[in-house]
């Protein structure tokens, strides 16, 4: 993090500002990905008067940063004037898609937007690889015209990459693949459980070898996506007095519904946008209270763990395993993958 | 002296913290804070105000400072913006945005 990041953010925390919100505007999605953590793909979405009043709202809150998703986000038909509204409201914006709705007329009005950036999920270079991943025939090839539409309009596309089986360690490959299409890269290690606590899918994760490879490579270092992030270990660890994970304190998710979670993979219900307004549910949630005070050394396990230093605790993962102060066996594994020594969790 | 029309960039984000404005160029995430005096000339730059006239109701209406003082500041304060791309500055009002 930049010092000048690292001062809003501190500034933002200071002050219990919602600096960066993440808003998904639908769960319907046109594919059918073998790792989604979504349970629910029905319910009553916001409709565009209701967004608009939203951002208007997490704009006076203070936030900057918005990040908006899905499902498949241009399943959506008035997603350009979300955007186009975000916009106006000098959000910076990125949007994460699967990229294979976006055409020109999208990649054109992106450009015209200025949007911080476009994040495209890919999970191979082989097209029949991302293909059997997505459940859909052609995906690859929409999505990677996607990503040729977006850069050649100028917008800053970013290619993100779930690591996991099908793909196993062909992850250099795509990395070539967004250097040729002039994309970025990004590269996320985990697939984590589904919203509703189911872990069957966490089988499509890697083994510990690669997951320790991926550690250790210098190149993926710094373009981490923001969960889980492939860190190496700390020098020190971190204060007992710190906070765990910004989730909550600067930062949250707003679902296709108006719930308020801490974070997208953080199901702890802070409230709902349709029967309490925004600012309400951020500043006086009773659930938001109490994740507010948990610092490190309130985790019994973990603040007592020789691995705390090189492991990124998601409180998010750790609540679904149904403890909030406690460990998220996923990270645990994580930690033994990157050092090689098995945290007293996973001996259990 | 000709008249100065500072306008923020449509291809930046910005917020208001508190006492200071952040600002996000599009072109390459670069960030930038603006503190008390600057985020007041920030967020009066539509396109439309003239720095004089800015400098004269925001910032001396707000701050004990001499007019032309100020205005020499912030004029040097715009001209470093633009050249960072996220204000542009023009000798004439800008149109108005066609809604």
């Amino acid at each position: 993090m930049s010092a000048l990041m690292d001062h809003i953010t501190r500034k933002a925390l200071a002050s219990g500002i919602p600096l960066s919100v993440h808003l998904d505007v639908t769960w319907r999605c046109n594919l059918n990905c073998l790792h989604c953590y979504l349970t629910e793909r029905e319910g009553h979405e916001l409709t565009g008067e209701p967004i608009s009043g939203l951002l208007e709202e997490l704009a006076s809150c203070g936030t900057l940063f918005l990040v908006l998703s899905g499902g498949e986000v241009f399943l959506r038909r008035d997603f350009l004037e979300i955007v186009e509204r975000a916009r106006e409201l000098a959000f910076s914006v990125r949007i994460k898609t699967n990229g294979t709705l976006v055409d020109e007329k999208a990649a054109r009005k992106l450009a015209g937007l200025h949007v911080a950036g476009v994040e495209v999920s890919l999970y191979s270079h082989r097209p029949e690889v991302h293909d059997a991943v997505t459940g859909a025939a052609g995906s690859f090839v929409r999505t990677v015209e996607a990503v040729q539409r977006l850069v050649a309009h100028g917008v800053k596309a970013r290619i993100v990459q779930i690591l996991m089986r099908p793909a196993g360690d062909e992850y250099r490959q795509v990395r070539e693949l967004a250097a040729k299409l002039g994309a970025e890269y990004s590269l996320d290690p985990t697939v984590t459980p589904r919203l509703n606590g189911e872990r069957g899918v966490t089988g499509l994760n890697v083994p510990h070898a690669l997951w320790r490879q991926v550690f250790e490579d210098p190149e993926l270092r710094g373009g981490a996506p923001e969960h889980c992030p492939a860190s190496p270990e700390s020098e020190s660890a971190p204060e007992l007095d710190s906070l765990p994970c910004s989730a909550g304190h600067t930062s949250c998710y707003v679902s296709p519904t108006g719930d308020v979670y801490p974070c997208v993979q953080f199901p702890l219900l802070l409230g709902n946008v349709n029967e309490r307004p925004f600012r309400e549910i951020w500043q006086d949630s009773p659930a938001a209270r109490r994740l507010r005070a948990i610092r490190t050394a309130d985790l019994p396990v973990c603040r007592s763990c020789e691995l705390l230093s090189a492991c990124s605790r998601c409180p998010g993962l750790a609540y679904m395993e149904g403890d909030l102060l406690g460990p998220s066996r996923l990270n645990c594994e994580q930690a033994f993958a990157r050092t090689g020594r098995r945290p007293a969790p996973l001996a259990e | 002296m000709s008249e100065l029309y500072p306008a923020r960039s449509p291809a930046t984000a910005w917020r208001r913290l508190e006492d200071e404005v952040i600002v996000m160029a599009a072109q390459d995430s670069t960030l930038f804070t603006l503190n008390e005096v600057a985020a007041l000339i920030w967020e009066a730059a539509d396109g439309q105000t003239a720095l004089a006239t800015i400098v004269r109701d925001r910032v001396c209406a707000e701050y004990e400072v001499d007019f032309e003082q100020a205005y020499r500041d912030a004029e040097e304060l715009v001209q470093a913006l633009a050249g960072h791309g996220i204000l542009m500055v023009s000798e004439s009002p800008l149109e108005p945005a066609q809604s």
